[in-house]
């Protein structure tokens, strides 16, 4: 019997002492936890507010969601967003405001290559993180300790167009590439890439940002008779080429970049845009995805919450910023509030399912995307998109 | 194809925009003319044009013809306001200060219409059909007709204002000399109306006929504006002939420079012309005086 009674006591105590660490674990869940405080910087409103308005929206729409269900090990995230206007002085003036005034922890964007670029020497001597929604390739070729970027590169793109071509039995083409951060980019890696295909370009033209007619250009293209244009740039431009390529009469295949993978494309294009291959991130043909597709039910969620909150259709651009603050969350999960550890903590990500891709971060590879998964092959037909590889 | 018919192509794309910009140029010399501004919202007339017609023709069953003069009828009135409300009360300042009075009022009209029509830019469809016609190798769009068409009558038009209706004879009076035309009993103010108002129409015109080949967005008033007062000062500020010859100019030199030179050079050999123009005769190809202010 005694036995039993110290057995009784020590129930109780245990009993005791759970019920008291439950009640202190309680009373520290009240307690509200400090927020973590994340930084934002689109190119919300001028020439590039396609890619800055989704982007913000999606960022907040995520942080709704994530508050919703708790916030990040208990702390809620608080987005502090700023616009650049897609200009490198606001984008930089935001940025030192974002580190040195709002005491942010990590840095979502900028939208354009050139602005991130442009703030890549800030964050790399505040050292903050920074994930930027900008394709060019030169953000992390070669390695920066503190930046990161989710959108497929401009490598990815260019390799998977010319694999395409390489089946169409294209050998001389044009390009036709944008004068600006994006543009260069691209005419950069078309030009490296092609003799790695064995492809000789036989032109290389450029048109400025806000051109509103590129007939002289394809008129020259023209002459020297190449098999297939590839133009690379964001609207209006392609979708102005795209027209005056039928104003010329010109029937060699056109294709373009996944800077137009969009609806609006197609809507300013018109019937030119009909023909058109791109490479373009799987979000565009979701529903046409096959079923054992991993990104699948990520990306079907993302357009059903987008398009519930918004009213809006889904662009491909938005997914950029979601991806980022997906990426920030998980390593804030590990990490805390520390800089430097939720930095070590990104590149220890290797497998995580997002829009653009699969991620698979590491100390060399500040992308962690790779071609097959990032890309799809799309054609226009009657003025929607269908997925050929 | 050869040399020829390839130079004869850059020469069709550049008389297309070239018409455009001398209908720009003429709007900034109308304006010139009865106050000495340089309008810089002039690029926004052509914008809002644009914009108004493309919103115009997607709200209402009417035929296109019938958004076209309403969306002109519609700048023309945000011309006169723009007059009313920023030019005339700032009436004494010098003309340095008016310039720089419609280079806010540019900004403050592209902040409206991207409040209003979003940042995305919009499309339109031809006003008849797309199919391309071949000229001699080369080959242009039905809508480059319509373009110059419109230029033509636009330019017609003006001539014929100016030389034979009253209220035209009065607006040469006052460009000729403000204070001697108010004294035979000229309302120099309502003069100065007429001029923004038409201004403003002329430069709607030229914005709708365009959109169906470059589309339009908020922001395509700075360059086309740019453009259209680099034709006015090629052709030397204030003459009206001198303004449709320095915009075909400009257009074709524009399209042959960025097809024989380099396509992304293109904005830069407007701006060159520009500069050496003012370097070599300020006066303009066929401006008749010194320029006395700038």
């Amino acid at each position: 019997m005694k036995r039993g009674k110290v057995r009784k006591i020590q129930i109780l105590a245990v009993l005791l002492l759970a019920t008291t660490l439950t009640w202190s674990g309680c009373a520290k869940k009240e307690e509200p936890k400090a927020t973590y405080k994340i930084g934002g910087i689109f190119a919300i409103t001028g020439p590039a507010s396609f890619l800055g308005e989704p982007e913000r929206n999606s960022m907040e729409l995520l942080a709704e969601q994530i508050n919703a269900q708790g916030g990040v090990n208990g702390h809620p995230i608080e987005l502090v967003i700023y616009d650049t206007e897609g200009d490198a002085t606001k984008a930089v003036l935001n940025t030192n405001k974002l580190i040195e005034k709002d005491n942010v922890l990590a840095i979502v964007g900028p939208s354009r290559s050139g602005t991130t670029l442009a703030v890549v020497p800030i964050v790399e001597r505040a050292q903050v993180p920074l994930i930027s929604c900008a394709a060019s390739v030169k953000i992390t070729t070669p390695v920066k300790s503190w930046v990161f970027k989710t959108p497929q590169t401009d490598v990815m793109a260019v390799a998977k167009i010319y694999e395409y071509m390489k089946g169409q039995g294209v050998q001389k083409i044009a390009i036709l590439t944008v004068g600006n951060a994006f543009g260069a980019s691209g005419r950069q890696q078309l030009l490296q890439q092609a003799s790695d295909y064995g492809y000789e370009i036989v032109a290389d033209e450029r048109f400025g940002p806000k051109d509103t007619d590129m007939t002289p250009q394809l008129t020259k293209i023209r002459t020297l008779k190449p098999e297939a244009i590839i133009c690379w740039g964001t609207n209006p431009g392609p979708a102005v080429i795209a027209k005056n390529m039928r104003q010329l009469a010109i029937k060699i295949p056109l294709y373009q970049s996944h800077g137009v993978a969009s609806k609006k494309f197609i809507q300013l294009a018109g019937e030119a845009a009909n023909g058109i291959i791109l490479p373009t991130g799987k979000i565009l043909v979701a529903d046409v995805l096959p079923d054992t597709d991993p990104q699948k039910p990520t990306l079907l969620k993302y357009i059903a919450d987008y398009e519930a909150k918004y009213k809006i259709a889904v662009s491909g651009f938005g997914g950029y910023a979601w991806d980022g603050l997906q990426i920030l969350a998980q390593a804030l999960e590990k990490a805390g509030a520390d800089r430097a550890k939720i930095r070590d903590q990104i590149e220890n990500i290797t497998d995580h399912v997002g829009i653009s891709g699969i991620f698979r971060f590491s100390s060399h590879d500040h992308n962690g995307l790779n071609k097959e998964e990032a890309f799809v092959v799309v054609k226009i037909v009657n003025g929607d998109w269908q997925v050929i590889q | 194809m050869d040399l020829s018919s390839q130079i004869l192509q850059y020469v069709i794309s550049g008389i297309t925009n070239g018409a455009i910009y001398a209908v720009i140029a003429l709007g900034f010399t109308i304006i010139y003319n009865s106050t000495e501004v340089i309008n810089f919202a002039q690029g926004e007339f052509v914008m809002l044009g644009g914009m108004a017609v493309i919103w115009l023709d997607g709200i209402s069953p009417l035929p296109l013809g019938f958004s076209f003069l309403l969306a002109v009828l519609a700048v023309t009135l945000v011309g006169i306001a723009l007059e009313r409300f920023t030019i005339r009360p700032a009436k004494s300042s010098n003309p340095i200060a008016l310039i720089i009075i419609t280079v806010g009022a540019s900004i403050f009209l592209r902040g409206v219409a991207m409040m209003f029509w979003g940042k995305d830019s919009l499309g339109l469809r031809p006003f008849t059909g797309s199919t391309p016609i071949h000229f001699g190798g080369a080959t242009l769009i039905p809508q480059s007709l319509w373009v110059l068409g419109v230029a033509v009558v636009v330019m017609a038009g003006l001539q014929f204002f100016y030389k034979r209706t009253i209220t035209g004879k009065a607006m040469r009076a006052c460009a000729f000399n403000r204070r001697a035309a108010g004294l035979v009993g000229i309302g120099v103010n309502r003069m100065v109306s007429v001029s923004f108002a038409l201004s403003a129409a002329i430069g709607a015109a030229a914005g709708i006929v365009i959109v169906p080949i470059t589309l339009c967005g908020y922001d395509v008033g700075i360059m086309l504006g740019l453009k259209g007062f680099c034709a006015a000062v090629l052709g030397g500020l204030g003459s009206s002939l001198g303004s449709i010859l320095g915009g075909f100019l400009l257009g074709v030199l524009e399209a042959l420079g960025a097809g024989l030179i380099s396509s992304g050079f293109k904005d830069a050999i407007a701006f060159f012309v520009l500069l050496l123009v003012l370097f070599i005769r300020p006066s303009g190809l066929l401006g008749a005086k010194e320029v006395k202010r700038f």
